[in-house]
């Protein structure tokens, strides 16, 4: 144990941020400006922190904290962190006060937004520290709350519509996870992470479970895997996120593609991966096949749309089926691809933080396109935008390269070692990846070609500035993160290593 | 010894006070009759301290009644009563908080009330079901009486409706009970002396009560089909009697069904289980999908106190131990919850505004008219879809793992069921509330004298809402109080079933 409770402390002072802001209804401008932004960089400086302090040779957790808390229901109070969650609170650290800056320059009533913000960030930090069920599903579930508000008071015209779908769709997987927690509770006596990933090596989760006989076991496995998949989302359960993304202003949509779909990735990897390996085994087959129809149709239907921010919402969607790609494949190892399942493990946390920093510069980039537009942003209403402004040119092109893979930037390395791990586990999937990830190059090139080059047209024909100082803030950041981690990819790898291995040891083969 | 039994008969006298402060003056009244409800609180609160979890009833008072009959005035309790007292205690005040504003004959109104309360209080406490079947009828009759005298929406016909339903619930109670006490041979009219005498009935004879008690009381609870008086009812009366009926005047059913129904009659239960069952889980899904199509808001709120009540019934059907215990902590659950919505409804939004219709409603930019409404509406919401961290959550989880152990499709319709309450809880805040949120432009000076929430109704909420959130954060506080009671031979039907 330690003196100070540094997780509880990453995860609530951004709530303890939104909490001033509720009590201070008077706040000027300035003062919201400050308070939010200082609550919310709290979480890279405590990530940085923790950062110096983590021992990356370990896989376990770190920083444990443990109290009782309902003793009748045997949940306790359990945060910790291991590589995977610290890469994922660095990114929240990273993403949410440039979002955070994306969101507020643009509107009025800067306190409620600010105040919705940070309650958001703190839930999407508790789903990724909190190790039982009871305190993670709180943060999981309350997540949606200021997303709601975010998507529908701030966003566009079809906002109201598109946060009632994105929560309702949501809300169906979460009933799957709580019936599925339900049922191994009631087998269990526990629905902590840790303890049941303890049964679960020992056998005993898997007994116990067998005992509700017929295809109850199953059902379970469903359940949960309907609540992460909704959330990250894998095909087809993204009918929410084109019109969500799409609607949403800005900064939100940059924290919900950084880092909220994050969170359903994390929990394939946090729950589903070792509680439900056998499982996880026995289905891979379909379930690769509808990442790969993710990966596939996203990259298509990116490549059909007309609207910048829909375009991306698809590229979300094909860039974090890459991510259940390789997870899919590595469950379905047998005896023998044993050394592939470990790139393609890390292949996945890499690719899944990348496309956090990508996704949100160019949702962002996006924004500023659209600012400059009075609101257009149609892959025809611009051209020429390089002469234009340059700056954003360039800071944008970085991206969008990092995004498509181009070795030398931070995508590359993600899907380098997805692609690594998936031609020895499953030679077609390889294939059939290679495929899509030209549609994304395609799709990516055409977005770059028709805004950025040609002569001024459109909008961008009249007056257009380059970008502000606000603007560089968000946008520099990102871009030297791409160009740093593609680089030097060890700083990113060397944090999950140990924890694949383990993970990569406790594969149930057959 | 404990204060307990005092509370229905200074409820009782609270309300002969208000009713003769009443002719003085309103606010004379208002005070007496929540100066009651709070020395009530007070006595509860004394009383849960000292309170030691015990299985089985922990006996107040005992002396003969009506001895020809072996009838005795017995006062007991355990866990289960206690938590329902409490609740009780918590939906007295804030209901007389949130009708702060009733003007019309105000003495009467309250005096009404705090009968109701007492007759509530006495059902929970009584060990004897001649005397729980008294205190019963005391808290039916005044329902009438407030909804027809102070009620809105097509109010003789929903107090009527109400009212029939309720004395036809309570007639097949009473058949079921004397016809245990005669053929069985009871020597008095005792949980336990009748359960004895329930094991002198045949098999068929058996089922037949069962059937008779479980129904009659089910009734009231809301169980499908029998439901449809609770929506109309609810619509139709004012403000803090559907908090009332919601929040506590269901719980009397269900109470009923868990108290004497299931302990006297284990083997009738066991026959009609399945059909129970089924009528639980298709009551969370029919209502919960009226409730989505609804345009009144208050018609919303009530076919969701029905949906809800699905679940209390559905934990009850499988009489498994988790479950049993799990529906006791919805019905307090759905008490502070539905007493909350409703205040929201009827006192927050249509005292302002004069409009229930949500066409009309979502018209107004009510979340910047009325804020305050709209936070502790959001915040109600939630707690009434059954997220994590309100005292919903604990409780269908308890119903949910013990309905996994007896019947898996009925979970699976159980989780539909969690969805479309989602479902219908976000549409209507929606509508009610956030309108027109987005369009910042849209003119609020027509409307915008709407009164900010007064001192009484943010009392009021503040005490409901934070009892929902304490007991979601810390559900062990009624927990350890609810599950040992349930270890107790009488409740031997809950054993723990089959399953792993």
């Amino acid at each position: 144990m330690n003196a100070v409770p540094w997780l509880s402390l990453v995860v609530f002072l951004p709530w303890l941020g939104a909490l001033l802001l509720w009590l201070w209804p008077k706040a000027p401008s300035g003062a919201v400006w400050t308070l939010s932004l200082a609550f919310s960089g709290s979480t890279l400086i405590l990530g940085a922190l923790a950062l110096s302090c983590f021992d990356p040779s370990q896989s376990g957790y770190q920083f444990v904290e443990r109290v009782p808390w309902i003793r009748t229901l045997g949940i306790d109070y359990h945060l910790g962190l291991d590589g995977m969650s610290l890469l994922l609170v660095l990114l929240t650290g990273i993403v949410a006060p440039l979002a955070l800056i994306a969101s507020l320059r643009r509107v009025a009533r800067t306190r409620m937004l600010a105040l919705l913000f940070l309650l958001l960030q703190g839930c999407a930090l508790g789903v990724f520290l909190a190790l039982d069920f009871f305190p993670w599903f709180i943060f999981w579930e309350l997540s949606l709350v200021p997303a709601f508000f975010l998507i529908k008071v701030w966003g566009g015209p079809g906002a109201g519509r598109a946060a009632y779908t994105f929560v309702v769709i949501t809300l169906a997987g979460s009933a799957g996870l709580l019936l599925a927690f339900a049922a191994i509770h009631g087998a269990t006596g526990t629905m902590n992470f840790v303890d049941l990933a303890r049964l679960r090596a020992e056998g005993e989760l898997t007994l116990r479970l067998a005992e509700y006989g017929g295809t109850v076991p199953t059902l379970i496995f469903l359940g949960v895997l309907a609540g992460l998949a909704v959330k990250a989302p894998l095909f087809p359960f993204h009918a929410w996120m084109p019109p969500t993304y799409a609607e949403a202003p800005t900064g939100v949509t940059m924290f919900l593609t950084g880092v909220m779909s994050k969170m359903g990735v994390y929990g394939f990897f946090r729950i589903l991966w070792p509680l439900f390996p056998g499982d996880l085994r026995d289905h891979s087959g379909p379930l690769l096949l509808l990442a790969m129809g993710g990966a596939i149709l996203g990259a298509l239907a990116a490549l059909r749309q007309t609207d910048l921010k829909r375009m991306l919402a698809y590229s979300s969607l094909n860039h974090v089926s890459y991510c259940l790609v390789a997870l899919f494949a590595a469950a379905g190892a047998v005896r023998g691809q044993i050394a592939a399942v470990e790139p393609a493990l890390a292949g996945a946390l890499v690719q899944a933080f990348n496309h956090g920093l990508s996704a949100s510069a160019l949702f962002f980039c996006v924004g500023v396109l659209e600012a400059r537009g009075g609101g257009a942003r149609g892959l025809n209403d611009f051209g020429g935008v390089r002469v234009a402004a340059p700056l954003l040119s360039l800071l944008c092109g970085v991206a969008l390269f990092s995004s498509l893979g181009l070795p030398g930037l931070n995508g590359f390395v993600g899907e380098f070692l997805v692609f690594r791990g998936l031609f020895a586990l499953s030679p077609w999937a390889a294939v059939a990846g290679t495929i899509a990830l030209l549609a994304t190059a395609l799709f990516l090139l055409t977005f770059w070609q028709r805004v950025f080059h040609g002569s001024r047209s459109g909008v961008t024909a009249g007056a257009f500035a380059d970008l502000d100082a606000g603007e560089r803030a968000v946008l520099v950041p990102l871009v030297v993160l791409m160009v740093l981690l593609g680089v030097v990819p060890g700083l990113i790898t060397g944090l999950i290593n140990p924890l694949v291995t383990h993970w990569a040891a406790s594969l149930p083969l057959s | 010894m404990s204060l307990l039994p005092w509370i229905p008969h200074l409820t009782f006298a609270g309300a002969l006070l208000s009713l003769a402060a009443g002719t003085r003056s309103a606010t004379a009244a208002r005070v007496t009759a929540l100066g009651t409800a709070l020395v009530g609180m007070v006595l509860v609160a004394i009383g849960a301290v000292n309170f030691a979890p015990t299985s089985g009833l922990q006996t107040l008072v005992d002396v003969p009644w009506i001895q020809e009959m072996g009838i005795r005035y017995h006062l007991a309790v355990d866990g289960i009563s206690l938590t329902l007292v409490v609740l009780t205690s918590l939906a007295a005040v804030a209901g007389i908080l949130f009708s702060w504003t009733v003007e019309e004959r105000v003495g009467e109104f309250f005096a009404l009330y705090l009968l109701l309360i007492g007759g509530v209080y006495g059902v929970f406490l009584s060990a004897d079901v001649f005397l729980l079947f008294v205190f019963y009828e005391i808290a039916i009759v005044p329902k009438y009486f407030l909804i027809a005298g102070w009620g809105s929406t097509r109010r003789e016909y929903g107090a009527m409706k109400l009212v029939l339903y309720s004395f036809a619930g309570s007639s097949l109670v009473l058949a079921g009970v004397l016809w245990t006490y005669g053929a069985g041979g009871a020597d008095g009219f005792s949980l336990s002396a009748l359960a004895e005498a329930a094991t002198r009935l045949s098999h068929i004879e058996t089922v037949v009560v069962f059937g008779l008690v479980f129904f009659g009381f089910a009734t009231l609870a809301g169980l499908f089909p029998l439901h449809t008086w609770a929506p109309t009812g609810h619509v139709a009366a004012p403000t803090g009697a559907s908090m009332l009926l919601a929040g506590v005047v269901m719980k009397l059913g269900a109470y009923g069904c868990l108290r004497v129904a299931l302990p006297l009659f284990p083997d009738g239960f066991t026959a009609w289980q399945p059909v129970l069952g089924w009528l639980a889980v298709a009551g969370i899904v029919y209502a919960g999908l009226i409730a989505l199509v609804q345009n009144d808001f208050k018609f919303v709120i009530g076919y969701s106190s029905v949906s809800h009540m699905g679940f209390v019934m559905l934990g009850l059907a499988t009489g498994e131990r988790a479950a049993v215990g799990g529906a006791v902590l919805q019905m307090f659950s759905h008490g502070v919850i539905a007493g909350l919505l409703f205040a929201v409804v009827g006192r927050m939004v249509y005292e302002r505004t004069h409009t229930r219709d949500l066409t009309e409603l979502q018209a107004l930019p009510l979340h910047r008219l009325i804020p305050g409404a709209a936070g502790v509406f959001v915040i109600a919401g939630l707690a009434s879809m059954g997220l994590p961290g309100f005292s919903g959550f604990p409780a269908e989880l308890k119903i949910l793992v013990g309905v996994w152990r007896v019947n898996v499709w009925w979970t699976v319709w159980a989780g539909l069921g969690v969805l479309v309450a989602g479902a219908f809880t976000l549409r209507v805040m929606q509508r009610a509330f956030f309108g027109q949120a987005g369009t910042d432009a849209a003119p609020v000076a027509e409307s915008s004298s709407l009164a900010p929430l007064s001192l009484p109704e943010k009392t009021g909420a503040a005490l409901l809402l934070g009892s929902t959130i304490l007991i979601g954060l810390k559900p062990d506080l009624l927990l350890d109080w609810i599950m040992p009671a349930l270890q107790s031979p009488a409740f031997h039907f809950a054993a723990t079933k089959g399953g792993p």
